[in-house]
């Protein structure tokens, strides 16, 4: 049989794309202290915001720029609650999240009556003629840009070094000089833009089309990936080619004839059952970030 | 420049009030270019809330901070350093995590990218000037205390501070470290910074100060040059009794520091020396890295006896007692309660073995989220089942009894969160005491309490020992010490090094075998 190990290349790096965002972004408030559930609903409020604005102007930049801008809401709310009013981080993020996936799938029926949408505007694949290297420009800048920008940002300005203290030892950077509430809010923010960032990669290169649901989990697995990654960019990226990787083959295979006797949904679980196996391996004996969870105040 | 003369650094008239309380009164202090200042006084007496206020960290009620003459407003730390005041507190500010260099960054970095290689440069300046070798590329949480407290003084000189406040530095170091500071201040003294010291060990003070000053409740009744100055005559500057009455007159001292002395009660049952002792320890050791936590510990409390533990904080109390509750296991030595030996057992078979225990964390002897009547029973719910079941009322019942016998103001059902120190103590002693221990591990138990509960408190223990248990009274207090113990063991480096009859006891000469000042002596005598 052969297998083509080309489109599962390709296929693992795009399916990996909206993951790096949306881990990526939660990242940053991680290691400023925030873990923010508001992931799922954010990455929903992304694919969601950017399809209605490509659908309705047409202009996929516009889309974008409007997915960030409403993800950079999202953390904001996040950041009001968990920051400034210091309300338990778990029921600020998943509050946020049921938040914003219900007010999305209400203007989804508002503005076009509910259901699965018919296609708009999307990204070219680059080099089309070479079929690995054939992904959506977002790939490109998420691998290529952001990771490396994340992990220099974090290694080597003054910014990183604000928010590693921050998230390791408050008091210690409030006596340096450093305000906490600030750098949180900030790490926040700009990690609701990279998270809606990719959640409208799922509608603006990949579907096309936004459907109910369409962020399927996505949100909790980078949750798992900012874990397994040990709050580091690389092994994070790196997660999230293993997950991409395991979920292309579990596309393969659904389509490879020998394979036709194993049940669709079993497969579709497969890379589920990965995370679960890499978290229970890469997951014991962490680290957490030392003010991980606990919300800052001066004594 | 100042001229010579002018002092560095002035307080004028510093006074600070909490409640009717005065922390701070009317103090004038200054401190000289290349001078070191040791402030010294008892616990309470005002000296963290002075180095607080200079710091930025409490704001003064009254009075001035003049830097070169001018008077200058320090409202926050950054106040503080940007007048070139530095200070090094007792819990460090840093991120364990990150390296030395990378937290001496942290203050004052920009956004954007950090050069490491020049902030790794200025570490290692900063280092050579202290003197003592520096990693710039160690993780801070893999440093020994007295490494970490190197850091901190980095950072103050890193911030260009010319007055450094050090708040009792050498409390937490080993004394190698001890010595690779004193080096350093030394160093840096020479070069023109100048350093106020807070210390309670009096022959480093003499050692390293130039100038003494001492705080008594709030004032400064002394402010003279260390020189020609002892241990001895500062201790008795400290609490305020006569310099050259020293160790002589310890009744005079005692009325002077405002305690009873030591009166023997009517009815007190003598002292049982025939029968097996209520604690024996035997060559008790906990070992630690780099000495011993507990270091080969042998002593014994006869029944109807109160022995005290005195020893400077973090000299091995702690872990001693720990020890003795079964909540750290011992590496080596004996425990015997009532003849019967405990050495192995866990905490619930010790407290039915006759152990009972007054742990100095009081909040952490309690389940906070409890009603007080559950708090009570938690030690023996044994006693109160039916079956698999807690027999509510008999809980009731039993609460009930013991709020009424020991004056604790607080219903059964109330959460014992909502209760005060005091009341939480009566609540701890009740639970201890009603078991009718053969011995009553006792552990700072005043601490943070009012005049009131502290009175209290001896009254209990009083009362135990005069029916017959043996009481173990570990305290910081000496006070309390010389006021109800029989006998006192002094504690220092998990050592007993020395023990006196509470009869013959003086603060002045605990505080010298507390201090190690025997050993300072031997040395210079030899």
């Amino acid at each position: 049989m052969d297998f083509p190990v080309v489109a599962v290349i390709a296929a693992t790096l795009t399916i990996a794309t909206p993951l790096v965002f949306g881990a990526l972004g939660a990242l940053l408030g991680e290691r400023a202290g925030v873990l923010n559930l508001g992931i799922e609903g954010t990455l929903y409020v992304g694919a969601f915001v950017g399809f209605l604005v490509a659908a309705r102007t047409g202009s996929l930049t516009l889309a974008v720029l409007c997915a960030v801008v409403s993800g950079a809401l999202a953390g904001a709310l996040v950041a009001l609650l968990t920051v400034t009013l210091g309300v338990n981080q778990h029921v600020a993020g998943i509050g946020t999240t049921l938040l914003l996936v219900a007010a999305c799938d209400f203007a989804n029926r508002l503005l076009f009556s509910g259901g699965s949408q018919t296609t708009t505007v999307t990204f070219d694949r680059w080099f089309a003629g070479l079929p690995p290297f054939a992904q959506y420009p977002m790939t490109y800048v998420g691998f290529l840009l952001l990771a490396p920008a994340v992990w220099w940002v974090i290694r080597s300005t003054g910014a990183g070094l604000r928010l590693s203290a921050v998230g390791e030892n408050p008091e210690a950077a409030d006596t340096a000089g450093v305000s906490v509430a600030a750098t949180r809010w900030t790490a926040l923010v700009v990690g609701g833009a990279l998270m809606a960032l990719g959640g409208s990669f799922l509608t603006l290169s990949l579907l096309g089309t936004f459907t109910l649901d369409i962020v399927s989990g996505r949100g909790w697995i980078c949750i798992a990936l900012v874990i397994f990654g040990r709050w580091r960019v690389w092994p994070i990226v790196l997660g999230a080619l293993l997950f991409g990787l395991f979920d292309a083959l579990q596309l393969q295979l659904a389509i490879t004839p020998a394979f036709g006797s194993v049940p669709n949904e079993l497969l579709i679980a497969l890379p589920y059952f990965v995370v679960i196996a890499a978290l229970a391996v890469r997951g014991r004996g962490v680290r957490y970030p030392g003010a991980y969870l606990i919300p800052y105040r001066r004594a | 420049m100042t001229t010579p003369g002018t002092p560095l650094v002035e307080l004028r008239g510093i006074t600070k009030r909490f409640g009717s309380l005065v922390a701070n009164d009317d103090i004038d202090l200054s401190v000289a270019e290349g001078e070191v200042l040791a402030l010294l006084g008892e616990n309470g007496a005002g000296k963290s809330t002075l180095t607080r206020i200079l710091y930025g960290l409490s704001r003064a009620d009254a009075g001035e901070i003049r830097i070169g003459g001018r008077p200058v407003a320090v409202d926050s730390p950054a106040d503080a350093l940007a007048a070139g005041i530095g200070m090094v507190t007792q819990e460090f500010s840093l991120v364990g995590t990150m390296t030395v260099t990378e937290n001496l960054m942290l203050a004052g970095s920009s956004l954007g990218r950090v050069d490491r290689r020049a902030a790794r440069a200025r570490v290692v300046a900063a280092a050579e000037r202290l003197g003592v070798p520096v990693d710039p590329d160690a993780v801070v949480e893999r440093l020994s205390v007295g490494e970490r407290q190197r850091v901190e003084i980095l950072k103050a000189l890193i911030g260009e501070c010319r007055l450094l406040v050090l708040d009792e530095p050498t409390a937490v170091l080993v004394p190698a470290d001890v010595d690779l500071l004193f080096a350093s201040i030394r160093r840096l003294t020479a070069e023109g910074l100048a350093v106020v010291f807070i210390s309670h060990k009096l022959h480093e003070v003499v050692d390293l100060a130039d100038r003494i000053g001492i705080l008594r409740r709030g004032r400064l009744v002394a402010d003279l040059p260390a020189e020609g100055l002892d241990p001895v005559a500062i201790a008795a500057l400290m609490v305020g009794g006569s310099t050259t009455a020293a160790g002589a007159d310890d009744e005079a001292l005692a009325t002077a520091v405002g305690l009873d002395t030591p009166a023997a009660t009517p009815d007190r049952a003598p002292v049982d020396t025939t029968g097996p002792a209520a604690l024996e320890i035997t060559g008790l050791t906990l070992a630690g890295d780099p000495r011993p936590r507990v270091d080969d510990v042998t002593l014994s409390v006869r029944a109807g006896e109160v022995v005290g533990v005195a020893g400077v904080s973090g000299n091995g109390q702690t872990e001693l007692v720990a020890v003795l509750c079964g909540t750290t296991a011992a590496s080596s030595g004996t425990v015997r309660v009532g003849g019967t030996e405990i050495t192995g057992l866990d905490p619930a078979a010790r407290l039915r073995a006759g152990l009972g225990r007054l742990t100095e964390d009081r909040r952490g002897s309690v389940v906070l989220g409890m009603s007080v009547e559950h708090n009570l029973a938690i030690e023996d719910l044994d006693r109160f089942r039916t079956g698999p079941f807690l027999s509510r009322r008999r809980v009731r019942a039993h609460a009930e009894r013991l709020i009424e016998r020991f004056d604790i103001r607080a219903s059964p059902a109330d959460p014992i969160r909502s209760l005060s120190g005091g009341n939480m103590q009566k609540v701890l002693l009740a639970r201890a005491i009603e078991r009718d221990p053969t011995v009553l591990v006792a552990s700072q138990p005043t601490r943070g309490l009012d005049v009131g509960a502290c009175e209290y408190v001896y009254a209990q223990l009083r009362a135990l020992r005069d029916a017959g248990s043996g009481v173990l009274l570990v305290s910081e207090d000496l006070d309390e010490l010389l006021g109800i113990a029989d006998r006192i063991v002094v504690l220092s480096g998990g050592r007993v090094v020395g023990e006196l009859a509470a009869a013959d006891a003086t603060r002045e000469a605990l505080g010298v075998l507390m201090t190690g000042g025997a050993e300072a002596r031997a040395e210079r005598a030899a």
